[in-house]
């Protein structure tokens, strides 16, 4: 199956091991992923709530740039990804608004006129390929690992997503059906707050403690995410939000590809398991 | 003779004058061919409007009356009683709704005004080619069928057996008694559910002129207004209800459980089992889904215990047939899944409770004998009622259920009174509109009770601050002073909302009437024919219709039985004459319109070889006119050349 493949920003350098991974499991999988080319910066959700207008055409340059291919465009990044869906469905249902954004885009002689379908990378594997397919790929069942299979906030929402906004279990499933086994993890749509960690560390810390602390309550050996802001709020601010709230814990945090391609035998290396700030433990050492 | 036409233009106050000229359409209509008079009038329907009708019909002489106003379904019968009262035939009175089908949809001015002109002039044109006709008159079948056993349908079909009619009440569970059976006490009277209901059972139960259907369902109905025929179908209950005397051995001993469906799953019942110990009729059903006897041939021993030798595993399903003249629907309703906002836990955190949950957890025929408990046996301290649960939400449904903040509080007096238990209301707005109502949720804040204002957003058992622990914490958003709270509980209460029965759609379907846009049945007119509906003699009450608390209910029950008392007191019914006629010179004989006829309304005279229509069973739909090849059907009142010039008339 052929894709447009929208990497984002964070794919390409802080979250470089999320691109690697996600370009080998999909490989493995049959998935082509062909990069989108001369795509722009989404925006991010920042820009989103500073200036619309200017987002939007940020959002719709590539869209009208993936518009001319025939295929669905995928999508790693939560916040790129609802960037993005945003900017389509706003364009779809307002048409003065289409009417300015593509102004602005005939300054670079380009045009959306709205038949670009966005997918999740997560909703292409349960979806599209679909757990059995993943199943009969797996090597080396993940037999045992307790795995918090974390969301975050943006992947679901806005409504018309491809699960429950509420109460997702598309992760779940396809920690199952790698083996593993998804832990009780009712924060699984809180937000990481991320974007906050500039500007509110304290709040943002707070808010990341309870995404740890709920993981840990309830045994989790990893934590698996679907973008690479929670990954990287998760990961890498995992050692001050311990110093702040006094935690006795470490639990390493993995691309949810990551984990699929130790379950499909993929070299770690190739993967880039052992990027992640949080050093990887015994559970998870055990597949590598 | 040749027509001499009066057109009346209502304004319907500024309904329809805001929009439409109605000067302009009135001055219009009077160039119209044969139109002889043309006026308009605020208020065409009021006493002075009617006389000055009746009397441009005896100074003009006038033989055809068009109303330009509203609906027909709303004023139809009005003018053509005016007709009559002017010596006219009323099927010689044609109505233009300038109101529905114009001033209400349409916003431009101008275009409103053409558009009256053109349904005015169509309604011109079928008016000079209108017949008199002849209403037919039935005689009424003193008999009333009332559907569904709760509080609605008891007080409806109690209120026509004293009057002395006879009536059969259908209910489809093996007890009468309906949702109010499962409470525990009464808003704001705090009445004992029970000790007004039971009695009440018992006397439908005695009544000499109730039939009662239990365990039974109507499957069929047939005929008309006054002379209706109903197919029900009265399920097996394998035990033979003239020995049966509820005694209960059989319970006793059958070695089957199943969750209770009258205790929300909450307890158990046995295979054979009566649903509540006060029940009516006072016998036990066996339930074939899940009796051993009957599923695997295995056990038999209620057979072997009872002592008055009535289980019969032999008993077949059977279908009566019964005539009624009225029917009385008060099918009820039922509560919303919560499951559906999986946010709230319902079903996965253990201690989430609904609201019928809740009245059997607090009634002393309940699982734990009135008992409030979590479900590891002790008391909780600390109890949160969230308020709008799938009620007033886009999402789900948009109206409001109407009990809900009134049960949560009644529920905080009770969690008080028995448990002494902190109790926190997440309420979006405090809905106390009844008597007695706002008195109550007075008292409740003296109480003590902590009224949080904002819909919870989230029940989850993650602990963050100390004191969360092993608790379940309502996260929201206290609008009241602008933060958002985590407020930890023992136990939760979802008020879900009341919502239209899975099977209101079959049973709208089964009794030719129609479901609104959220599932209930509608009624004839929201205001003035509450409890009636578009089919003449089928008649709606209590929670079918809409959601409503007990006064209420019980209110549209009575209601429901004056209106089918007041119909069977008349004793003849009119039929409109609108049926079909098939010429016998015309018609072929080709039997065409038999087969397509879906009232089997035609019949087949071999002598003559032509097809005729019967009038009591026809309800002149139309299709054998548009079907018959010669053209020898006509639709009465709907003739060619009636619609035929009616168009003209429109596109004039």
């Amino acid at each position: 199956m052929k894709y447009t493949y929208y990497p984002g920003c964070s794919l390409e350098v802080s979250s470089k091991s999320y691109s690697d991974s996600a370009l080998a499991v999909s490989e493995l999988l049959g998935v082509e992923l062909i990069e989108l080319e001369d795509w722009n910066c989404c925006g991010a959700t920042v820009y989103l709530s500073y200036e619309e207008l200017i987002s939007f055409s940020l959002c719709a340059r590539n869209l009208a740039l993936a518009e001319k291919y025939d295929r669905d465009m995928v999508v790693p990044c939560s916040a790129c990804y609802t960037s993005l869906k945003k900017t389509a469905s706003y364009i779809q249902e307002n048409a003065e608004l289409r009417n300015k954004i593509n102004q602005a885009l005939q300054a670079a002689g380009l045009e959306y006129k709205g038949k670009v379908n966005i997918k999740h990378l997560l909703e292409v594997y349960v979806n599209d390929i679909g757990l059995d397919a993943i199943k009969s790929k797996v090597k080396r069942e993940l037999k045992g690992l307790k795995v918090a299979p974390y969301y975050g906030c943006q992947i679901v929402r806005p409504l018309h997503g491809f699960d429950d906004p509420e109460n997702p279990t598309s992760l779940d499933r396809l920690v199952e059906a790698l083996g593993a086994t998804p832990v009780y993890f009712p924060n699984k749509t809180s937000c990481c707050g991320s974007s906050l960690v500039a500007t509110n560390e304290e709040l943002a810390f707070r808010m990341q403690k309870d995404l740890l602390l709920c993981a840990a309550r309830n045994d989790a050996e990893v934590i698996i995410t679907v973008c690479p802001l929670c990954h990287m709020a998760l990961d890498a601010y995992q050692k001050g939000v311990g110093k702040m709230y006094g935690f006795k814990f470490k639990i390493p945090v993995l691309h949810f590809t990551q984990l699929m391609g130790l379950a499909f035998e993929i070299p770690s290396k190739k993967l880039g398991v052992k990027t992640g700030l949080v050093p990887l433990n015994k559970a998870l050492s055990a597949y590598i | 003779m040749e027509p001499r036409i009066g057109v009346f233009v209502c304004h319907c106050g500024t309904n329809i004058a805001g929009k439409v000229n109605v000067e302009e359409v009135a001055n219009f209509a009077s160039t119209l061919p044969y139109v002889t008079v043309a006026k308009e009038y605020k208020f065409m329907c009021s006493d002075p409007g009617q006389s000055l009708i009746l009397e441009d019909i005896k100074q003009h002489k006038l033989n055809r009356v068009v109303v330009a106003a509203c609906s027909p379904t709303m004023h139809e019968p009005t003018f053509r009683g005016v007709c009559q009262e002017g010596g006219l035939n009323q099927y010689l009175f044609q109505m233009a709704n300038i109101r529905e089908h114009c001033s209400w949809v349409t916003e431009d001015e101008e275009s409103a005004t053409k558009k009256a002109k053109s349904i005015v002039a169509g309604a011109v044109y079928k008016a000079t080619y209108l017949e008199p006709l002849e209403v037919k008159k039935v005689k009424i079948n003193p008999n009333t069928l009332v559907v569904g056993g709760g509080i609605t349908g008891i007080q409806a079909a109690l209120e026509i057996a004293d009057s002395g009619h006879k009536v059969y009440l259908v209910e489809k569970e093996p007890s009468i008694g309906g949702h109010m059976a499962q409470f525990d006490k009464t808003f704001p009277t705090l009445d004992c559910a029970a000790c007004i209901l039971t009695p009440k059972m018992v006397q439908v139960g005695q009544h000499k002129n109730i039939k009662l259907f239990t365990y039974s369902e109507v499957l069929e109905v047939s005929g008309y207004v006054g002379n209706f025929k109903v197919k029900i179908l009265k399920k097996a209950r394998y035990v033979d209800p003239d020995k049966c005397n509820g005694c209960g051995e059989c319970a006793l001993k059958c070695p089957i459980k199943v969750p209770s469906e009258f205790d929300e799953e909450l307890g158990m019942r046995r295979a054979i089992y009566k649903p509540f110990a006060q029940g009516v009729p006072n016998l036990f059903t066996i339930d074939k889904e899940h009796c051993t006897k009957i599923l695997k041939d295995k056990c038999g021993l209620c057979e072997k215990i009872c002592p008055r030798e009535a289980i019969d595993y032999e008993q077949k399903d059977e279908i009566i047939e019964v005539s009624v003249g009225a029917i009385i629907l008060s099918t009820g309703f039922q509560i919303f899944d919560a499951r559906q906002m999986p946010q709230y836990g319902y079903g996965r955190l253990d201690n989430v409770f609904t609201s019928l949950e809740f009245e059997r957890l607090c009634s002393a025929n309940g699982p734990t004998g009135g008992k409030i408990v979590l479900k590891d046996g002790t008391e909780p301290k600390s109890v949160g009622i969230l308020h709008c649960i799938g009620s007033r939400d886009d999402r789900f449904h948009p109206y409001c259920s109407r009990v809900c903040c009134m049960y949560a509080l009644k529920y905080s007096h009770l969690i008080k009174e028995k448990t002494g238990a902190e109790v926190y209301q997440f309420y979006v707005d405090m809905r106390c509109f009844g008597k007695g109502y706002e008195e109550f949720y007075n008292r409740l804040l003296e109480e003590g009770v902590h009224f949080v204002r904002g819909k919870a957003a989230e029940v989850t058992d993650f602990a963050v601050y100390k004191g969360e622990e092993g608790k379940l914490i309502v996260r929201c958003e206290d609008t009241a002073i602008g933060a958002i709270r985590r407020i930890p509980v023992d136990m939760v209460i979802l008020a879900n909302a009341l919502e239209a029965r899975d099977d209101a759609k079959d049973i709208a379907r089964i009794f030719s009437i129609n479901t609104g846009a959220d599932g209930f049945f509608i009624e004839k007119h929201p205001k003035l024919a509450p409890v009636s509906t578009t089919t003449d003699g089928v008649f709606i009450a209590g929670c079918c219709q809409g959601c409503k608390d007990i006064p209420d209910a019980v209110a549209q029950g009575a209601a429901s039985a004056s209106e089918a008392l007041s119909l069977i007191d008349r004793g003849v019914v009119e039929i409109e004459p609108y049926t079909s006629v098939i010429d016998a010179d015309l018609c072929s004989g080709c039997k065409t319109c038999i087969e397509l006829c879906p009232y089997s309304a035609i019949e087949f005279d071999e002598e003559k070889n032509v097809s005729v229509v019967n009038d009591a069973l026809c309800k002149g739909c139309g299709t054998c006119v548009a079907a018959c090849p010669s053209g020898a059907a006509t639709a009465r009142h709907f003739t060619d050349k009636q619609i035929f010039s009616e168009i003209e008339g429109v596109l004039a």
